[in-house]
């Protein structure tokens, strides 16, 4: 996207006095200068305290981010098959179901699932009699669900591109060769696919990252709601926000560099 | 709920519209801006679109009102009570604004040279050029991330509610408190922003088929 033609092989140091021009030295010292005036004029003595918690909200982003992604993904392959490739009266269905998701704001069917849902279940005895009802009483299940939906929805659209993209050719070639459907599947077509809409699975995994501050709204406690319980408590308005945001700010570093290590390993070279 | 719906479609159109112009501008500078202003416009672009737009929307909505209201009491006026309806409007069209710059400057890039080259050889002015080669040149290759945008602007205006702002999701949630009834009511919010969305999709094809008139079909291109 941003990344500009490398002009041809620079070796390291020429890059980095490239890199380094005079107005980027500029740049910089004033970006320190404004992190060590914020560092050193606004109040960070509240950090101690919530140190504890932020580091367990933290670490619920992180679970839920990863969570949702994985089984989002599960959920987006079938998907993304059934529109790609599947009959009518699977193709459909999946299709509405990636619309429907995709056409509605992501809080709303989190509200849906949360008070809506969570206002049906104890009006059944036999859900609440049910094993599965001190987790329905919570609200992380209906967080991760939700989120998973959403994720499926987007990536289901986007496999379908993927598996629409991989050349016929190829798929018959391996049918060719004798492989049962199965084996064409796992070896063939899921992997090119999965190279395919790799690029574009790193932008939607940060998209994800940036939906999860809306579990804050049904009571889970994430990075954000305790960012947010510390505004509320202290009468902190802007640190914590900034806090916050330079914390998303890295992980959505760790992300895209994470996909950039993953993509650097594709053999193929797609055209 | 209807109202919430009117609330919504205003803030999306006018983060849009703002959004494009900030958009445009952005693009311009990231092309043919300075040093300094290329690295600043990438310092926004990044920052916006790394920060969850929950975070950003509470930082500025607090920020920008703040940072208002004391301009104005240092300049000897009252403090005055920001609109939220204006608040939010701003706040996601900076958001979008971010968005919009890497679309519309990856149109712009999509632009073949020469046509740009032939119109400044006519002698065309920068302001000339962009209103009539740039612009309308660029808009077939700008439409589906400019749709993508809008819908987002659509279901961003969702997060509003998060600040208290009376727009489709939160009048649900209120009129859903009232009645019990949060499964109905919760539905109906839902269908609305579909039917939007839906909307949208159908005129969205159809300024796309306008905007494409007289270019060269790419049919089997890969996009």
């Amino acid at each position: 996207m941003s990344v500009q033609p490398a002009p041809g092989i620079v070796d390291a140091t020429a890059r980095a006095s490239l890199w380094l021009q005079p107005h980027r030295i500029i740049l910089i010292a004033v970006a320190l200068a404004l992190f060590a005036a914020a560092a050193f004029f606004m109040r960070w003595d509240w950090i101690p305290q919530y140190y504890d918690l932020a580091l367990q909200g933290l670490w619920r982003t992180i679970w839920i981010l990863v969570v949702t992604v994985i089984l989002g993904f599960m959920l987006a392959v079938p998907l993304g098959l059934a529109q790609a490739a599947g009959p009518r009266w699977l193709a459909w269905p999946a299709q509405a179901f990636c619309t429907v998701i995709r056409g509605t704001p992501l809080l709303l069917q989190l509200w849906l699932l949360y008070y809506g849902l969570g206002s049906l279940f104890p009006q059944f005895p036999w859900i609440r009699q049910s094993e599965l009802w001190p987790y329905l009483r919570q609200a992380w299940p209906y967080a991760v669900l939700s989120l998973t939906i959403s994720y499926a929805a987007y990536e289901g659209e986007v496999m379908r591109g993927a598996f629409a993209g991989v050349p016929r050719g190829q798929l018959e070639a391996a049918r060719a060769y004798g492989m049962s459907r199965w084996k064409v599947f796992r070896r063939i077509w899921m992997p090119q696919a999965f190279f395919r809409a790799l690029p574009t699975l790193a932008g939607e995994t940060v998209l994800q990252l940036k939906a999860t501050p809306l579990v804050a709204t049904i009571t889970v406690v994430d990075i954000y709601a305790v960012a947010s319980r510390v505004r509320q408590d202290t009468f902190i308005v802007y640190e914590p926000l900034l806090l916050l945001a330079l914390i998303y700010l890295i992980i959505t570093g760790i992300i895209v560099f994470a996909f950039k290590k993953i993509e650097a390993r594709i053999p193929v070279r797609v055209a | 709920m209807l109202r919430g719906l009117f609330n919504s479609v205003q803030i999306a159109v006018g983060a849009f519209g703002i959004g494009l112009l900030i958009g445009t501008g952005g693009a311009y500078g990231k092309l043919y801006g300075g040093p300094v202003m290329r690295d600043l416009l990438e310092v926004y672009t990044t920052i916006v679109r790394a920060v969850p737009e929950l975070v950003l929307i509470l930082l500025l909505y607090f920020a920008g009102t703040d940072l208002i209201n004391r301009v104005l009491e240092a300049m000897g006026y009252a403090r005055i009570d920001v609109n939220g309806l204006v608040a939010g409007i701003w706040v996601l069209a900076f958001v979008q604004g971010a968005y919009a710059t890497e679309v519309i400057r990856g149109a712009i890039l999509s632009v073949p040279q020469g046509q740009i080259e032939a119109a400044r050889a006519y002698g065309m002015s920068p302001g000339m050029m962009l209103r009539r080669i740039t612009l309308p040149a660029m808009l077939p290759f700008a439409i589906p991330g400019l749709a993508n945008l809008w819908l987002i602007a659509t279901k961003d205006t969702a997060l509003l509610a998060i600040v208290g702002f009376n727009e489709l999701t939160q009048e649900t949630r209120t009129a859903a408190g009232q009645t019990k009834a949060y499964f109905t009511f919760f539905m109906a919010a839902g269908a609305l922003y579909l039917a939007l969305t839906l909307v949208s999709n159908v005129i969205i094809a159809r300024i796309e088929r306008w905007s494409r008139r007289g270019t060269p079909s790419v049919a089997g291109g890969g996009r």
